[in-house]
Order: C-alpha cells, then structure tokens, then sequence
C-alpha cells in the first residue's frame, strides 16, 4: 500500500541546544490507524508539529500524499488535521463560528450541512450556539475534533485525544475513530495511554529519546514480543523450588502456593507441556491455571528500558 | 493561474471577518470608548480651553484639534487591534490552526491588518462625524483626507503586527504603544503646530514621524501644514515600507512564531 506521509531524515535541534528529534524516518499507510507512543518529551508533539508546520526541522524531508510540506505547503497542509494536545480554544467565539472559521481557514467554501453532520457527530449540536468558554472540558476537546474535522482531511493527527477525557467520551472518540478510518481517512494519534493504542491502532511506533526505535504492525508486535505467563495454583504450597525445576526459571509466590512461569513465543525455552508432564512425575499437583499475554504496555515499558 | 487559485481568498476572508465580529462583540471597548474619550477632548481642548485660545494658522481651535484627535486615535487603534489580534492566538495557543492551514504569510497580514485597519479606518470616520457636531469642519481636499487615513491605518496596523508577534507578555503588548507611541503622537502637533515651538524643539520634532502624519492629515482638511505635504507623504510611505520588510523578515525567519 502506497504511503501517504512520508518522514524521512527529519531531526530537529532547538534554539537551545535541546535535540528533540534525530533523523526520524516513518511512512504512514494511506487509511491506517498509527498509534506512535513514547514517554513524555519523546519528540511525539515536535514531530507532529513538524509535519503539520508548526515547528521547522532542522534537517530531512516530509511529504504527504507526495507534496513537499514546504515547497507544496498549500496541498499538503489542507489534507491535515490536527487536534493538539492542549484545548485551546478562543474562548470568546461560539462552537458555530469557530467551526465555520477552520474550514474557511483551509480554504474550504462554506457547507452549513457539513459542519452540522460534524457538530452531530461529536454531540455538539446543542451547544453550536455557546461560547467555547461555557463548555466543559470534554465538550472542548470534541470542540477542537469538530474543527480539525470541519475541513475534510484526509491525514488526522490526534495528539493525546483522550488525556483528561472520561471513559465514556474515551469511548466515543475511538468509536469516531474507526468511523473515520472506515471513511478512508488516515489516523495518526500520540498517547501515552497503552491501552488506547492496542484498542485501536493496527501499526504501532516507539518513538523514545527522539528516535524511532520500533515501527511494527500491532499483532505481530505483540506476538514477537509479547511474554506469556502460566500461573499454576497448587494444592499444597512448596518450601521451595525443587531443583529438578531449575531449567524453567520458575517463580514461587511468597506463601509457596502458586508457581509463575513466564515466557515468550521465540525464546528457545522449554515448552508449557514439558513443564507439566515434569510436575506431574515430580508429585507437584495443581488446582488451578491461568496464562496470561503481556500487554502492549508491558512492551512498551521493556522496549523504553532497554534502550541506552 | 488565476488569483483564485493562488490565494486561499476564503482563508483570508476568514480572519477577516471573525476580526470583524470581534470589533462587534466588543463595540463598547472598540468604538463607543474611543469616540467618548476623543468628545471628551473636544469639550476641554476645544470648547473650555479653546475658546480662550486665538486661532492657529487662521482656524478656529476647537477645529485645529479635529484631524490630530482622529489621528491620535486612528493610530492607538491601528496599533491595538492589530496587535492584539495576532498576539491573543499567541497566548491561549490557538495560533497552532494559523501556522498549520494552507495559508501564505501574505494572506496572513491582509487579513489582520486587513481587519485592524478597517476597523480603525471606521472609528476615525465616526469621530470626524463626532466631531462635526462639536466644530465647524471642512475638508479641503477629500481624496487626500481619505489616503492619510487609509496609509497611516495600514501602516500603523502593520506595526501593531510586528508589536503583537514580537510580544511575550501583556505588559510588553502595551510597552510601545505607552511609552513610545503615546508620547511621540502628543508631541507630534495633534494639538499646537510645531512652529509655535521655539528653534530647537522644532528641529528637535522633525526627528517625530507622527508629525508628518498630523501635518498632511491636517492639510487635507485646512490646506495649511506644518511640514510640505509631499513630505508628509513621502515619510508615511518610507514608515509603511519598514513595517513590510520587517514583516517580511518575521516570516521568513519565522521569529518568535515557528519554533
């Protein structure tokens, strides 16, 4: 599938010294959802705001759907979208106005039926009427969804679209989200919270320190590197590990009564089924057990670890 | 390719009239204060103290004041709204959707400026009415009146620009326009000619680029002027162009707006 935003070599160094990106390179498939996570001052936002030209790059090259964000920067920036992290809003403009503004802003011509089925969607219609001052918090993200919206991108960047947001409008949002991918846009979004990442994205990148060190399809991310965990309940608890054991890097919990093996699917460790038929002839019985797969924040949380 | 195409007109026409609206939502601050504060000069300046004041140039005092007062509000105006224009999106941050749309620097500055001046062009024609009710008026050379009033707007609104986006706080927002703008336009002739001033001082004002304004402004209307028109034009023109290269240069560089 042919990329529609194309990052290549972009670093980016301050006024101050501080370099917040080093030679990024990331190709964004035309109508995926991409989830870029890392942890704060990662280079997410700098990297956002780079190719939607808010930011200069120190060095490299953006293109999106094959228009230079400088030299073509009209063609590139009116397919963009984006909903920044802070709500920042003017506060004094009503919901209609302010919605009406961004699309006039991208060079759209007005469509009040448009923007109503925006304002609809993100259940703002009641308030199209209100001055962003009066809405509450969530009602102004979904203020600045309905603006990014108002002009029909076709590349979305979401930066952190759900930090602060309650769970039910988190909902919402990543309902919108597929709906949107469903209509053919591409989504980008940054977070921090894991779990909106695996609920939604199908490629997944690991930006840490201002560079990309990981760019995967989700499931093959989580099958590559996800650890799975076998919890055994036994009848009667252990004193301690039997050497016999040794081989498998068992864990015994404190009271002796539950055994956790961990491993994962490309260790050459020995098998699940081994391990059972050895407690079987070593006489330790079990009442119950439970795997479990390590989540994608567990991922995260070794792959950012591991680096220098 | 047509200016339709090149220009991203519906973008421009977007500031302009959200700037617009803003004017109107806040008409008390926009235009009833001004026009109150410059009828407050006319009844003390024109009415209690120049009544006891001979006439300057063979015109009556009270309509000496007229084209100086419009002047000294059109460029505090001109000044204000451009600045503060561009620096509140600078402030609460919403200034991302400006720098992130397919929008040229050019159409950027017609816009604001576009807005600024516009409104300050309006405020100066509602006081000129204001204050033809206070002193008889006549305009001498209309054309002329009206190409003072539009140059100094634009000129003014381009500096209130630069004002706004070279700002980092309220208090610098209001730096110039106090202590530089305010003075230079009280002692720029709005309310004596500058040849009442002794030998020095008048050579001392001609460094004053505010007098030049006042002086055409007031020729247009009076035919009488303290310096030649044609340099009065000529400095307003020199003053317009400094504000566009250093526009110019702000966006090329992308000071104080991209990172």
């Amino acid at each position: 599938m042919p990329s529609i935003l194309s990052i290549s070599g972009v670093s980016k160094t301050y006024a101050t010294g501080f370099t917040a990106l080093k030679e990024v390179n990331l190709d964004i498939q035309r109508g995926e959802i991409f989830a870029l996570l890392g942890p704060n001052g990662a280079g997410k936002t700098t990297l956002i705001s780079i190719v939607c030209g808010i930011v200069n790059r120190s060095s490299g090259t953006v293109t999106v759907d094959g228009h230079d964000i400088n030299r073509d920067y009209r063609a590139a920036r009116s397919l963009i979208g984006l909903v920044p992290q802070e709500l920042t809003i003017d506060a004094f403009e009503s919901v209609w106005a302010t919605v009406n503004f961004s699309r006039g802003l991208f060079g759209k011509p007005a469509n009040p039926a448009f923007v109503e089925k925006v304002l609809r969607d993100l259940s703002l219609w009641d308030k199209k009427d209100a001055k962003a001052i009066t809405l509450s918090g969530g009602m102004k993200r979904r203020l600045m969804i309905a603006k990014a919206l108002s002009h029909e991108p076709r590349v979305l960047f979401l930066d952190e679209p759900t930090a602060g947001v309650d769970v039910e409008l988190r909902q919402d949002m990543w309902a919108m989200v597929r709906r949107l991918r469903e209509d053919g846009v591409t989504i980008i979004l940054t977070t921090h919270y894991i779990e909106e990442a695996e609920a939604m994205a199908d490629r997944v990148g690991v930006i840490n320190r201002g560079e990309i060190i990981l760019v995967e399809n989700k499931a093959e991310l989580m099958r590559k590197l996800g650890r799975k965990r076998l919890v055994l309940e036994l009848r009667s608890p252990l004193p301690a590990i039997p050497d016999a054991f040794s081989r498998y890097a068992l864990e015994l919990s404190p009271d002796g009564g539950q055994l956790t093996y961990t491993y994962d699917n490309q260790a050459e460790r020995p098998g699940v089924a081994s391990l059972i038929r050895d407690l079987e002839a070593g006489g330790i019985q079990f009442r119950d057990i439970d795997t479990q797969n390590s989540s994608l924040e567990e991922i995260f949380v070794n792959l950012v670890r591991r680096e220098p | 390719m047509n200016v339709r195409a090149a220009m991203n007109l519906r973008a421009v026409w977007a500031i302009y009239r959200m700037e617009m609206a803003r004017a109107f939502r806040t008409v008390l601050q926009s235009i009833v204060s001004p026009v109150i504060s410059t009828s407050l000069y006319f009844v003390v300046f024109g009415s209690a103290i120049g009544s006891r004041i001979t006439e300057i140039d063979g015109i009556s005092y009270g309509a000496f004041i007229v084209p100086g007062l419009i002047m000294l509000s059109l460029l505090t105006q001109s000044i204000s709204n451009a600045s503060f224009a561009i620096y509140f999106p600078k402030f609460v941050g919403s200034i991302y959707e400006l720098l992130s749309a397919p929008v040229s620097y050019l159409e950027i500055v017609i816009a604001y400026v576009g807005g600024a001046a516009t409104k300050s062009i309006l405020l100066g024609l509602i006081i000129l009415a204001t204050a033809s009710l206070f002193v008889p008026l006549t305009i001498l050379h209309p054309f002329w009146m009206v190409a003072f009033l539009v140059l100094t707007a634009v000129t003014f609104s381009l500096f209130g620009f630069i004002i706004g986006i070279w700002a980092r706080s309220f208090e610098q927002l209001q730096l110039v326009p106090l202590l530089i703008i305010t003075p230079l336009t009280f002692l720029g002739g709005s309310f004596y000619s500058i040849n009442m001033l002794p030998g020095i001082w008048r050579t001392v004002t001609l460094f004053n680029p505010v007098v030049y304004l006042i002086s055409g402004f007031r020729w247009s209307f009076y035919g009488k002027s303290d310096v030649s028109v044609g340099v009065s034009l000529g400095m307003t023109i020199v003053f317009l162009l400094v504000c566009i290269t250093i526009v110019a240069w702000i966006f090329r560089t992308g000071y104080r707006l991209r990172n």
